[in-house]
């Protein structure tokens, strides 16, 4: 911490030491750029080799005869437990799964945020904070009674389906997986909704409200439009959470066909079949990162924000 | 809660003349809390409900499937005799032995990393705009992206020990990933790698929002830099600490995935967490009662931390 270098010291304590300090400075920082780096150039450099060349070749070497091979047979032709089909099925489902529940946990926060900032009511701290706890809360606790719930409602699915012949989504397991994060993530919607629209003018819906303007127009014509940077903030923070989410998807859609991305791609390095290839595996792996990757590249500012309202309560 | 009466509006007036309006007013006087019924609704049952159902099931003797007789505290009685279990350990010492390890390492790296990098970076660096993302970019992808990533580097036939040895530096031996007693470090550094940017981002905030006019008085007072931060800067980040803390505190907690998809378990299941202690017992071994007692035991560490904070945090906002 000493290297740290004083702006307010006159210069005449020797520029030499202050050159030495940034270089000190500039080396830390750039070790730890490697370091943080380093993961994600290995799995790069790696997809792109040919397996040859992984296991004759140094880990961070570029590859010799770069191959897009690995990329192609990830999507299209790798093994997930028994079925051979790559797994652009499981992209799929992830994002069959992601879109709804991102699209209908953010428009209940956005509506619950507005009823706890410009419509309280007795114990609307209570309602917030219990709201708010459930963020918190070890998913492990409500793990098992949910997935008792989802069986329940499978197998009244499968009786629908055979009296009717339409079993309306129940049983469903991305209509599963789309209830459980909406159900899971409306504390934290709600949470930076309420936060936003804390500091929104009150007095602009009291002002509309004297014109006549009901509980829901307000809301279409005066609180939406207004509410562009956190509707961007929670988008990509829930779409980062459900995209990434693991344990529901392990629980709850866990085997076959209907498996997540996630799920699909710890199988996929854990299939222990065969010769492992680790250039397909790191293109799978690749393959599964690059949404939540190119949404925080494109919205960068808009990802740590989140990351901060979801932190820093109030 | 001193705010509520004033931020409360009613204006619509509820005695209008014209009939029928009085109907339709209440109805819009209603109307807030029944857009907000669903969703408070669901969080009584799915969360609350479902944690009593829990904590219901810890105190039955349920196998593979649930039984709803109450047979008394057997499950914890397992638990509290397997935590001193540890020679051999039971998976349980294991699980909450390497919970103190990973948290207190996980916690502790994290913040002094984030710390150290945000004052770095607080220093006038050109490229910080460059160097920011770089060190941030880990918390976008899944653990088990991270997982994966690690898994090859840290492994001894592909990774770090090979590209070592093709250098010439032929004795370097680094098999934490395969080795029981080492395997839980491992989980910590690729943790520390994912979140350590992330509490760097929280300092760095920090950092911007203290009053420059402090840092140059403490200067003209003749602090060096090293006592200004010690003494000036870190005391003001309380708050940032604080936070931080309960951000890495519960992440923590929940880590499940990571010791997934970097170890598998570990050897022998020697880097479970409490979190794949409660899967594995739960989905896997068919012991369902346990299960739902090491969830409660998890779900009560991390209400010890949380309540104080939501309490303190909601409270003490007068607006």
């Amino acid at each position: 911490m000493s290297t740290v270098a004083s702006p307010a010291r006159p210069a005449s304590s020797g520029m030499s030491a202050r050159t030495l300090n940034r270089i000190v400075i500039y080396g830390l920082l750039a070790l730890f750029a490697i370091f943080y780096l380093m993961p994600l150039f290995v799995m790069l450099v790696t997809s792109f080799k040919t397996m040859d060349e992984i296991q004759n070749g140094n880990m961070l070497a570029l590859p010799q005869s770069p191959t897009i091979e690995p990329w192609f047979k990830a999507w299209g032709e790798t093994c997930v437990g028994l079925t051979c089909a790559g797994i652009k099925g499981y992209f799929w489902n992830s994002i069959k799964m992601v879109v709804p529940a991102v699209l209908i946990s953010t428009l209940l926060g956005a509506l619950n945020g507005y009823v706890l900032t410009k419509w309280r009511f007795r114990g609307h701290t209570l309602v917030f904070a219990m709201m708010l706890f459930a963020c918190f809360i070890p998913f492990q606790s409500v793990l098992l009674p949910m997935a008792t719930i989802l069986g329940s409602i499978g197998r009244f699915g499968v009786t629908l389906q055979n009296a009717t012949g339409f079993n309306f989504g129940l049983g469903n397991s991305t209509v599963n997986l789309v209830f459980v994060h909406v159900v899971y993530g409306l504390g934290f919607t709600t949470l930076f909704f309420r936060n936003y629209y804390e500091a929104f003018p009150t007095e602009l819906i009291k002002a509309a409200q004297v014109d006549g303007a009901s509980f829901f127009q307000i809301f279409r014509r005066i609180m939406l439009p207004n509410s562009m940077p956190i509707f961007v903030v929670t988008v990509i923070y829930q779409f980062t959470n459900i995209w990434n989410d693991f344990l529901f998807a392990s629980a709850y859609a866990g085997t076959g066909d209907v498996m997540p991305m996630t799920v699909a791609l710890n199988n996929v390095v854990n299939t222990s079949t065969g010769v492992v290839e680790y250039n397909v595996n790191m293109a799978a792996a690749m393959i599964a990162a690059l949404p939540t990757l190119i949404v925080y590249v494109v919205a960068g500012r808009y990802f740590v924000r989140g990351l901060m309202a979801g932190a820093v309560k109030g | 809660m001193s705010t509520v009466a004033e931020t409360r509006i009613k204006l619509t007036p509820e005695h209008d003349a014209r009939p029928g309006a009085s109907v339709r007013s209440r109805l819009q006087d209603l109307l807030p809390k029944i857009v907000l019924a669903p969703s408070f609704a669901a969080t009584i049952v799915f969360v609350y409900g479902f944690i009593l159902w829990t904590i219901y099931l810890s105190f039955t003797n349920s196998k593979t499937f649930p039984s709803y007789d109450i047979t008394g505290a057997r499950a914890y009685q397992r638990l509290w005799r397997w935590t001193f279990e540890s020679d051999p350990p039971s998976s349980w010492y294991t699980s909450i032995t390497n919970m103190g390890i990973f948290g207190f390492l996980y916690i502790g790296i994290c913040l002094a990393l984030g710390l150290f990098l945000a004052i770095l970076l607080d220093q006038k660096i050109r490229g910080e705009g460059v160097l920011r993302p770089i060190y941030l970019y880990p918390m976008a992808l899944s653990f088990i992206v991270t997982g994966v990533a690690w898994k090859w580097f840290l492994d001894p036939g592909l990774g770090l020990e090979q590209t070592l040895h093709q250098w010439g530096w032929t004795s370097f031996h680094f098999d934490w990933i395969k080795n029981k007693d080492f395997v839980i470090y491992t989980v910590v550094i690729a943790g520390v790698w994912q979140a350590s940017g992330f509490i760097m981002a929280m300092f760095l905030a920090g950092l911007r929002g203290i009053d420059g006019e402090i840092m140059k008085a403490a200067q003209i007072d003749g602090a060096s830099t090293f006592q200004l931060y010690r003494r000036i800067v870190i005391p003001l980040l309380r708050p940032v600490f604080l936070s931080a803390f309960i951000v890495l505190a519960h992440l923590a907690i929940k880590s499940y995935d990571l010791v997934v998809a970097l170890t598998s378990g570990g050897p022998g299941g020697s880097a479970w967490l409490p979190s794949n202690f409660m899967y594995e017992f739960t989905f896997k071994r068919n012991e369902m009662a346990v299960g739902s007692a090491s969830a409660v035991i998890m779900l009560m560490t991390l209400t010890a931390i949380i309540v104080p904070y939501l309490y303190s945090e909601l409270r003490e906002k007068p607006r």
